[in-house]
């Protein structure tokens, strides 16, 4: 092994990576039966956190940082003078697995420039993921991603090697995409999205009649969308993730704060903060929809097309809506303990649990662990106690900024000034 | 006032809990043997850790499957009093048969402790760091918050199933050993296992420092967090972590 020149090209093409956030090693189930290396049948692990905060969990690098297109929003485009590598597939195939026997990762990601051709670029990734799991008996996490354009043959042959595959939309909007990638058609990122979703569904159900059908992309598919890079409202990318997630069965999409890496007049600035505050509540709607019942409708619409930058998005519908409040938390069904801010998911099962055995009042709400600053304008239990003030939405607002010390305070702060 | 002093094993807890029931003991607290110290007003009893006895209470704790996991992870947290915490918890299950009845302060604090081994039992999934050594065994050496080795043994058993390895826990001194067939408690020299580089293969150096590049390179600069990335990695854990030792 020439260390050298391999350390060389991991750090050209791990930086070249990074901007994809997706890290997720979960849901595959795949199990160690042949006495070999790995096991994906657990929860996902993060092995290590980047600075930034994020999830080391996946060795995620480019096979090659070469591409023979520009698009505009991209470290890796043709036009950018970058140093250029390439890794063999061999090479990729031992950073693996040496990574994942000292407990570093929990398996690949996957991803390339495209060269030549996409049929071309993707061939080759495949031909990363087969070694893996036919050479080196390797059960650990595998996540490609798919090159637009590349043909339903090899998506179907993708599957079979990778747990999970994605491909990025990036571009919220058609029109954004035109202006920003132009060589490149929606259709091209549509359809790996439409051959994958139909594939996992076709081998499904052979499943269910033949026990020995090979599993294809058991965790799924996801994509990821830049955020702020086109001046989209939160509303636009929002539809369009519940679309995706509805059309495409997405297991997950992923909201990236765009990091100006090059000067472009049709992009933010370089210098330009990323939009992380943005990010996260974008997040946070992302939640609501999948796990507390939420329709999308309710949170963003004409009347309403960007979330909040100062309250979760929760706490600014519910203050669009008081007329619902506030809620008895001993009679209340799940779905609208779920609708009370600040209450989580884990809050609204463990009351749910405490109240079969008592009445429940602030000391039990608090002994069990339930934040109450938010919560307490929207609920009442078995106290007299209770906000009896008819108040008006603005001041209850204020009342819990005040009481509350955001994270994000300073940066909201900074934000707010340029307007 | 009784005290019931036992050898700090699990069994030996579960002997103490059964000595409980078979003697009607009312006014009982359950110590470690380590922890006894001379009280005049209360008669010390030893406990003889008796497997047979302790059967049998885990089986009377069958219908109780949350609760025995409860216990179990309450004795891995190590926290002092834990013992009487246990009693009390599992009189209070016994009785009235909510063993998920949180507004109970025995069953809380027990579900609490849980929480915490279990979080500890993921970190140590996620910050092993094995180095290979010149023998193509892998070794890990780590200081857990709590005694969690016995639950991260099944985890590295199946994922590294063709690969011998071993972890030691050098505050507790003991290891789990994996020979391709079965994971195995050991005790070793902890002195020689703080100098790991003498035995480790030549590779391990490269593969080291291209984790430690790789650490660097995958983060975004404009976007650092160091207190989310401190929350998330405590420093005492970075001890162990070659990504948090740079060359
Ligand atoms: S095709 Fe992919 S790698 Fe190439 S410039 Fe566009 S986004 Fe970047």
């Amino acid at each position: 092994m020439n260390f050298e020149r391999i350390r060389e090209k991991l750090n050209i093409l791990a930086d070249a990576a990074k901007y994809d956030v997706s890290c997720s090693s979960s849901g595959s189930k795949r199990t160690n039966t042949n006495k070999g290396l790995g096991d994906s049948s657990g929860m996902g692990i993060c092995h290590s956190y980047t600075e930034d905060g994020r999830c080391i969990s996946l060795l995620k690098i480019l096979l090659t940082n070469h591409c023979i297109f520009d698009c505009a929003y991209c470290v890796s485009r043709k036009s950018n003078d970058i140093k250029r590598a390439g890794f063999k597939i061999q090479e990729v195939v031992d950073l693996t697995i040496n990574f994942y026997r000292r407990n570093y990762i929990e398996g690949l990601f996957l991803s390339s420039g495209i060269f030549s051709s996409p049929d071309y670029t993707m061939e080759r990734l495949i031909a990363v993921a087969r070694k893996l799991r036919l050479e080196e008996n390797f059960n650990g996490y595998i996540h490609l991603k798919s090159i637009p354009g590349c043909s339903d043959e090899l998506m179907k042959e993708a599957g079979l090697y990778a747990d999970r595959l994605s491909i990025n939309i990036e571009i919220p909007t058609v029109s954004g995409l035109k202006l920003l990638a132009p060589e490149k058609d929606h259709k091209d990122f549509i359809k790996p999205m439409e051959t994958v979703k139909n594939n996992i569904a076709i081998y499904k159900s052979e499943k269910k009649l033949l026990r020995s059908t090979p599993v294809y992309a058991p965790a799924g598919q996801s994509t990821q969308m830049i955020v702020g890079a086109t001046g989209e409202s939160d509303k636009d990318i929002m539809y369009s993730a519940v679309h995706y997630y509805s059309t495409y069965k997405m297991k997950r999409v992923y909201y990236s704060g765009y990091v100006p890496v090059l000067e472009d007049n049709r992009l933010p600035a370089l210098g330009t903060e990323v939009p992380m505050l943005r990010e996260n509540r974008l997040y946070q709607t992302d939640w609501l929809l999948r796990f507390y019942g939420f329709d999308v409708r309710e949170l963003l619409n004409k009347d309403h097309p960007n979330l909040d930058v100062d309250i979760d998005p929760k706490l600014s519908w519910a203050l669009r809506n008081l007329h619902l409040f506030p809620v008895d938390i001993n009679k209340a069904d799940k779905r609208m303990l779920a609708r009370i801010p600040g209450l989580g998911m884990k809050s609204v099962y463990k009351i749910l649990n405490a109240r079969k055995y008592r009445k429940l009042n602030w000391e039990h709400l608090k002994a069990i662990g339930i934040a109450m600053n938010r919560a307490k304008y929207f609920m009442v239990c078995d106290s007299k106690d209770w906000e009896r003030r008819d108040l008006e939405p603005q001041r209850i607002k204020s009342m819990i900024l005040q009481s509350s010390q955001s994270k994000y305070q300073k940066m909201y702060n900074q934000q707010l000034q340029l307007f | 006032m009784t005290r019931l002093v036992y050898d700090e094993t699990f069994e030996g807890l579960l002997t103490a809990i059964f000595q409980v029931y078979e003697e009607r003991l009312q006014q009982v607290t359950i110590i470690p043997e380590t922890d006894l110290q001379p009280d005049f007003f209360s008669e010390d009893v030893t406990v003889y850790t008796d497997t047979g006895k302790a059967d049998r209470v885990w089986r009377g704790l069958k219908p109780f499957s949350l609760l025995r996991q409860m216990i179990y992870k309450a004795y891995l947290r190590e926290a002092s009093g834990a013992e009487n915490t246990i009693l009390e918890a599992v009189r209070y299950v016994l009785k009235t048969k909510n063993e998920k009845d949180y507004g109970h302060p025995a069953i809380l604090q027990l579900a609490n402790w849980t929480k915490e081994v279990g979080r500890e039992k993921h970190r140590m999934e996620a910050f092993v760091r094995f180095k290979r050594a010149q023998d193509d065994t892998y070794i890990a050496v780590i200081e857990p918050d709590f005694n969690v080795l016995p639950l991260i043994a099944k985890h590295f058993k199946s994922r590294y199933a063709d690969q011998v390895f071993m972890i030691y826990d050098l505050k507790r001194n003991y290891g789990i050993y994996y020979d391709l067939q079965k994971v195995d408690f050991i005790n070793l020299d902890s002195e020689r296992l703080k100098n790991l580089d003498a035995i480790t293969h030549e590779e391990e150096k490269c593969y080291d420092v291209m984790w430690q590049d790789y650490f660097k390179s995958t983060g975004i600069k404009s976007r650092v967090n160091k207190k989310l990335h401190l929350r998330h990695v405590p420093k005492r854990y970075w001890k162990y972590l070659n990504e948090k030792n740079p060359y």
